[in-house]
């Protein structure tokens, strides 16, 4: 059951209170993920954006509970699925929620696919899994997924293995064998970044289009903005394990108040031009990210930030600015941005 | 596929031919011949007799015609005549071959059921006492020549625990039911299939082991798992057949060699097999013998291969074509 101090927002699918993963690397205990909280409404795309080892993909298997174990484990946090409790489930029940309820696409269709089995038999399996048919039947659906996905010629296509498969086509099967039982929630983890961009503006389209006739709620974790903007209604921004803001689309992409959000947004790859017709410089944030084994006190991305101060050097509360609108930095606390 | 197999096959006699000619040359490089191996064992004799001798083995003609006269046997299927047991070669190699046969087959299906057994459950637990112990337990059996491993084994369980027979195939005399002559068998059969077991047994644990945990870090693996399937199936189904293949090509070469392979533990043994056979026919410089065991052992090789190739093939379908 929900515990008392748990806030429960009865419009939300998904739930995820105070979410931290810790890894043990050589016996030291590591924090990668500390105190995510968010919401997901039902038939909304959030995006979680930020750069490589923040802890967006951490976070999308901690909700299935896939953290890789050793070495991580979930070391705090409740996660709700409606009013399921998944940290509670046992074995038996997580498989079922996998897969049935919360489905994940992930960036690699290269390699996300089992080379020795065919597209069939890993669609027939995972519909076998959840629902009691028989095997033609299953083939049958199967066939049909295919063609929902769409995928030219499904039939011939359903016998044929992943390496006879484009990336984009690949990426197709994947989301096909996700919905198998329309998921109230389908993780997307990167999903087009290994594909080129026509693929990928297809690939969108595709995830679009379920979404409005499922009304599937979509977690799209990327570093790509483009991305974020292509799909998302509300973008959480994440540095460093904290989720550091948290907005709407517009919010976050008309005003962000985090440095880090803004320097994002200002590293984005557009053609500028000064005053006398030169390019400019694309900007960048300077420095890198923190080494996580060497946590230095205070605010993550202090070392880093040009606004910082000495009370920088105390780590920053999550300001709550109602809404769902949330930044992570001293610089909202008198108002000042 | 069919037509794949029969190029194979026809690829595989050109080369056992050309195998054959080998050989030929290499055993007539090799100093002494039969006769001088026999007149060593009577105690010497005269040039005559030894000229007498080898005109009636055929060794006093030109080797080309030799060869020419042995390639052209061998195709119509005679192996020639030992020249020491004066039996026709392809009759005395048949007599030996049920013996290796049964050791080395038994030895390599033991080996690699629980060879991959061991390997996949330490992989799954990499961190547990088992998988410590597998990887020990390989460089040990890998490390430990054959003949020491089958003499220690015979030390301790045939003289100072004697449960197994220490040497031969049968006892003396033989039991009368044929279900006990069965048995008999079987029992000599232990030690000597346990030896060679273990020796390859730890190459499988060791590579199988390996190619798990490799094969467990894969994103097959994490979406078989995100689809909802236990984790046994993730294993067996979609685990193990992944990390089967290196183990497949290890059996296959270890198949080529179930023929004359196990010499060592056969001598160590004393089973009537093939290596024995071998063995002596060389120190007799019995070439018809010793030219017929090496026709079969490369006739199992090719034999190998091609079953290796269309395994390979069943298990991983981009393997496109065996040829």
């Amino acid at each position: 059951m929900i515990s008392e101090a748990t806030e429960f927002d009865p419009n939300n699918i998904l739930t995820v209170k105070d979410l931290s993963v810790d890894f043990d690397v050589k016996g030291q205990s590591i924090n990668i993920l500390s105190k995510v909280n968010f919401g997901l409404k039902r038939g909304e795309t959030v995006g979680i954006i930020g750069e490589s080892g923040c802890g967006k993909s951490m976070t999308a298997l901690a909700l299935l509970r896939m953290v890789p174990s050793p070495p991580g484990k979930i070391s705090n946090g409740e996660i709700f699925l409606n009013k399921k409790d998944i940290m509670s489930l046992s074995k038996r029940e997580i498989n079922r929620v996998r897969g049935r309820e919360i489905s994940m696409i992930f960036q690699e269709p290269m390699t996300a696919l089992n080379p020795v089995y065919s597209i069939g038999n890993q669609l027939v399996e995972t519909i076998q899994q959840h629902k009691p048919i028989d095997r033609a039947s299953a083939m049958e659906e199967a066939i049909e997924l295919l063609r929902s996905v769409q995928i030219p010629a499904p039939e011939k296509r359903i016998s044929e293995y992943p390496y006879q498969l484009s990336g984009g086509m690949r990426q197709r099967i994947m989301i096909a064998m996700a919905l198998v039982c329309n998921p109230q929630v389908l993780i997307a983890d990167e999903p087009t970044t290994a594909l080129d961009v026509t693929v990928q503006a297809q690939i969108f389209d595709l995830l679009k289009k379920i979404q409005n006739k499922n009304k599937t709620s979509i977690i799209l974790i990327t570093h790509d903005f483009g991305a974020v903007s292509e799909m998302a209604d509300r973008v959480i921004v994440m540095y460093a394990g904290f989720k550091i803001e948290e907005g709407t689309l517009e919010e976050i992409r008309n005003s962000p108040i985090h440095p880090y959000t803004k320097g994002l947004l200002g590293s984005m790859l557009e053609l500028k031009t000064d005053s006398a017709g030169f390019r400019e410089r694309l900007p960048e944030i300077r420095g890198s990210v923190p080494d996580l084994l060497n946590r230095q006190a205070g605010c993550p991305f202090g070392p880093r930030c040009e606004s910082a101060t000495t009370r920088c050097l105390q780590m920053p509360p999550t300001f709550d600015l109602g809404d769902n609108r949330s930044v992570m930095c001293w610089l909202v606390e008198n108002g000042e941005n | 596929m069919m037509q794949a197999v029969i190029q194979r096959v026809f690829l595989g006699i050109v080369l056992i031919l050309g195998v054959i000619v080998l050989n030929f040359f290499l055993l007539q490089a090799a100093p002494g011949d039969v006769v001088d191996a026999m007149l060593a064992e009577a105690g010497g004799g005269d040039p005559e007799l030894a000229a007498r001798l080898r005109q009636s083995y055929g060794l006093d003609q030109p080797v080309y015609i030799q060869l020419i006269k042995y390639l052209g046997q061998v195709c119509i299927g005679d192996l020639g005549y030992s020249f020491y047991y004066d039996e026709p070669v392809a009759t005395l190699i048949l007599s030996h071959l049920p013996t290796t046969l049964m050791l080395t087959l038994s030895a390599l299906i033991l080996a690699v059921l629980f060879g991959t057994l061991f390997g996949v459950y330490a992989a799954i637990k990499p961190k547990g006492f088992f998988s410590n112990f597998v990887t020990v337990f390989s460089l040990f059996g890998y490390a430990t020549p054959v003949f020491w491993l089958g003499m220690i084994v015979l030390l301790v369980f045939a003289l100072y625990l004697p449960w197994f027979p220490a040497f031969g195939i049968r006892s003396i005399p033989e039991p009368d039911h044929p279900f006990d002559r069965a048995l008999d068998i079987i029992h000599h059969l232990v030690l000597p299939t346990f030896t060679l077991a273990v020796l390859f047994l730890a190459n499988y644990s060791r590579i199988s082991r390996a190619s798990m945990l490799d094969v467990l870090g894969a994103d097959y693996i994490r979406t078989a798992r995100t689809k909802g399937l236990s984790e046994p199936k993730v294993i067996l189904k979609h685990a193990l057949k992944n990390a089967s293949l290196p183990v497949v090509t290890l059996a296959g070469l270890q198949l080529a060699q179930v023929f004359s392979g196990a010499v060592l533990v056969e001598t160590v043994f004393s089973l009537p097999g093939v290596g024995p056979l071998l063995y002596e026919s060389i120190v007799r410089r019995d070439f018809p013998v010793i030219l017929g065991v090496l026709f079969g052992a490369a006739t199992t090789t090719i034999v190998a291969n091609i079953i290796t190739d269309l395994v390979y093939k069943w298990m991983d379908p981009r393997i496109q074509s065996i040829t």
